[in-house]
């Protein structure tokens, strides 16, 4: 008989703290008369910013618990960082929007809490059940917010795919996991990578099993060839939740890809660097290419967080410490990017109707000019032109792979994100010098929204001159997780 | 005398479902409804590779998983029938060929 140990809760005290919290808020809604939705919400971003200082409070060493299931490490904490500030602009940005949209429902917030403790479970995942556990606790909150629109084809459809899509995605998924448990008889990361580290040569198995469970987690962050759902659950879902969709899911699947690759996988570089290689250069190929032809700027946005997150996956594929770095620094100014412009994105609106199509935005330049500044410079960091922050960030990426001497996944880089400048760049074209019909859109009064594309607008253009915070952390969070052996 | 039915015959059939559930998604042309049987179909493959993969190691981790596995499949099952009939309600179909208002 095995004697039962309780299993030290403290490093799991934010996740669990987000759960009690969640779920009160869910009794609130239920038993309030009238529609909480603004109660809630505000109540759920003080919920998430509690956890944030919690998380702030416990991420400093490397922690396991549950039987080596749960790791608490300050990767896991930069990351989780990035994810609660996500979802929490996020509640905010979606205040105003679904209210217009008739989608005030107190479930809109908590199910935005409930993907952020999948999230959260996904990051600090380290054995194939807890892996596992935290992707379904996030994409299932995830296919319900992209059908939140009930009466609206385009968001259910959305809905629908999204679930096809993600759900053959976690089967995918699943079957790459029990093989890895049937060719190495453990689910926990640690014991795999020793496991897989002694074993040579690699069983057929194991290679199987570490490519399906990559293309599961490649669905997540719409990696190609695996993206088809990414335009048409970024056009169908409503615009707020489309902004959450672009923000904290992809930065939790890229923390557990990472983790998935610097763990079990350490010992197979050679292996999965291929695969992610070819990963990422169809992302940022297909991101863009396929975008200049878009005239929906929903659609268009999503085509840029596929290429977007080719790059990223170009840090990863330089598997090293350096690319860790990198691939976080990037994430981070992904995020406030992508909060920017959909901040702006969710101003677009005529006569308190939403408008979505890029040529909507004729004139902007002259009737709003500082809203039209503020895109610019979002467009202008999303296509990487120095001196703001989106270029730094792709900038630590491309030296990654060139340490490495992946010196063509660094010219494809820069050769696609060329070509996407083309895209971002008309968007300024169209806004400065494409004259406005007879209505331009209405003046942007909401003052949450102005306020997070000022504050990110803001963080665009001094990164270069403060780089230090966010890259002193970044460095100390990589060291956390890095354990490549000298080749 | 007992008759040892050795692990790969296992593998062979969970394969095989997973292949069926595969391709059940992609060449279905008629009905959501086959789409999530066919989801259903992939996971209780990999639940039977998890149970032969487990009772061949003598280790209980691949059980404790496939309880997980069955768990998770029914909520998905729920909130995918749930977003078939708010879908239903505004198409008033549910072919997959009437999937189709979104498009690029």
């Amino acid at each position: 008989m095995i004697p039962f140990i309780a299993p030290d809760l403290m490093p799991a005290f934010p996740e669990i703290s987000l759960a009690i919290l969640a779920l009160m808020l869910l009794m609130f809604g239920v038993s309030r008369k009238e529609e909480p939705f603004q109660a809630v919400s505000n109540l759920s971003i003080f919920a998430l910013l509690a956890v944030g200082a919690m998380i702030c409070r416990y991420c400093g060493e490397t922690v396991t618990t549950f039987n080596g299931m749960f790791i608490s490490d300050s990767f896991g904490g930069f990351m989780k960082m990035l994810v609660i500030a996500g979802s929490a602009v996020s509640i905010l940005m979606a205040a105003k929007y679904a209210e217009r949209q008739r989608i005030m429902r107190f479930e809109y917030p908590i199910l935005i809490l409930f993907a952020t403790l999948g999230m959260l479970l996904m990051i600090s995942a380290n054995d194939l059940i807890s892996l596992y556990m935290g992707l379904e606790m996030q994409s299932l909150p995830l296919y319900v917010l992209a059908a939140i629109q009930r009466d609206s084809i385009k968001s259910t459809e959305g809905g629908l795919k999204y679930f096809v899509l993600g759900a053959l995605s976690s089967g995918m998924l699943l079957y790459g996991a029990s093989l890895l448990y049937g060719y190495t008889g453990v689910t926990n990361f640690d014991k795999m990578a020793t496991i897989l580290a002694a074993s040579a040569p690699l069983s057929l198995g194991v290679i199987v099993g570490m490519v399906m469970l990559i293309s599961g987690l490649a669905f997540k962050i719409s990696a190609v060839p695996f993206h088809m759902w990414t335009p048409d659950v970024y056009e169908g879902a409503p615009t707020s939740v489309t902004a959450f969709f672009a923000i904290a899911p992809k930065i939790a699947a890229l923390a557990l890809l990472t983790r998935v690759f610097m763990g079990p996988f350490g010992s197979m570089v050679a292996e999965w660097q291929q695969i992610v290689v070819v990963l990422a250069i169809a992302s940022m190929v297909l991101g863009s290419v396929a975008a200049i032809g878009q005239t929906n700027i929903k659609r268009l946005l999503a085509y840029s967080s596929i290429g977007n997150m080719g790059y990223a996956l170009v840090g990863l594929a330089s598997a090293s410490a350096e690319g860790v770095k990198a691939v976080m620094i990037f994430s981070a100014i992904y995020m406030v990017m992508t909060i920017g412009t959909f901040a702006i994105v969710l101003m677009m609106k005529q006569r308190e109707r939403m408008l979505e199509e890029i040529a909507d935005l004729s004139g902007l330049g002259v009737r709003q000019p500082m809203l039209a500044l503020a895109m610019t410079v979002m467009m202008f960091s999303m296509a990487g032109i120095p001196p703001l922050a989106g270029f730094f960030g792709k900038l630590f990426v491309f030296q990654a792979a060139v340490a490495q001497g992946l010196y063509w996944l660094a010219v494809i880089g820069v050769i696609t994100s060329v070509i996407a400048a083309y895209y971002y760049l008309r968007i300024i074209k169209v806004m400065y010098f494409e004259e406005a019909g007879d209505e331009s859109l209405d003046p942007a009064t909401d003052v949450r929204l102005n306020v997070l594309a000022g504050v990110s607008t803001v963080a665009m253009l001094l990164f270069i001159a403060l780089p230090g915070p966010l890259l002193a952390s970044a460095d100390a969070a990589a060291k956390s997780i890095a354990i490549f052996k000298p080749k | 005398m007992p008759t040892v039915i050795g692990i790969e015959n296992f593998l062979i059939v969970s394969g095989i479902l997973f292949t069926l559930g595969v391709f059940g998604i992609f060449l279905n042309r008629r009905n959501v409804i086959i789409i999530l049987m066919s989801i259903e179909l992939i996971l209780l493959s990999v639940s039977i590779n998890l149970v032969a993969f487990s009772v061949y190691l003598h280790d209980l981790t691949g059980q404790v998983f496939s309880m997980f596995i069955l768990t998770v499949a029914a909520a998905e099952a729920a909130i995918g029938l749930a977003i078939l009939v708010v879908f239903n309600r505004n198409k008033s179909s549910i072919a997959v060929e009437d999937i189709s208002a979104l498009k690029g």
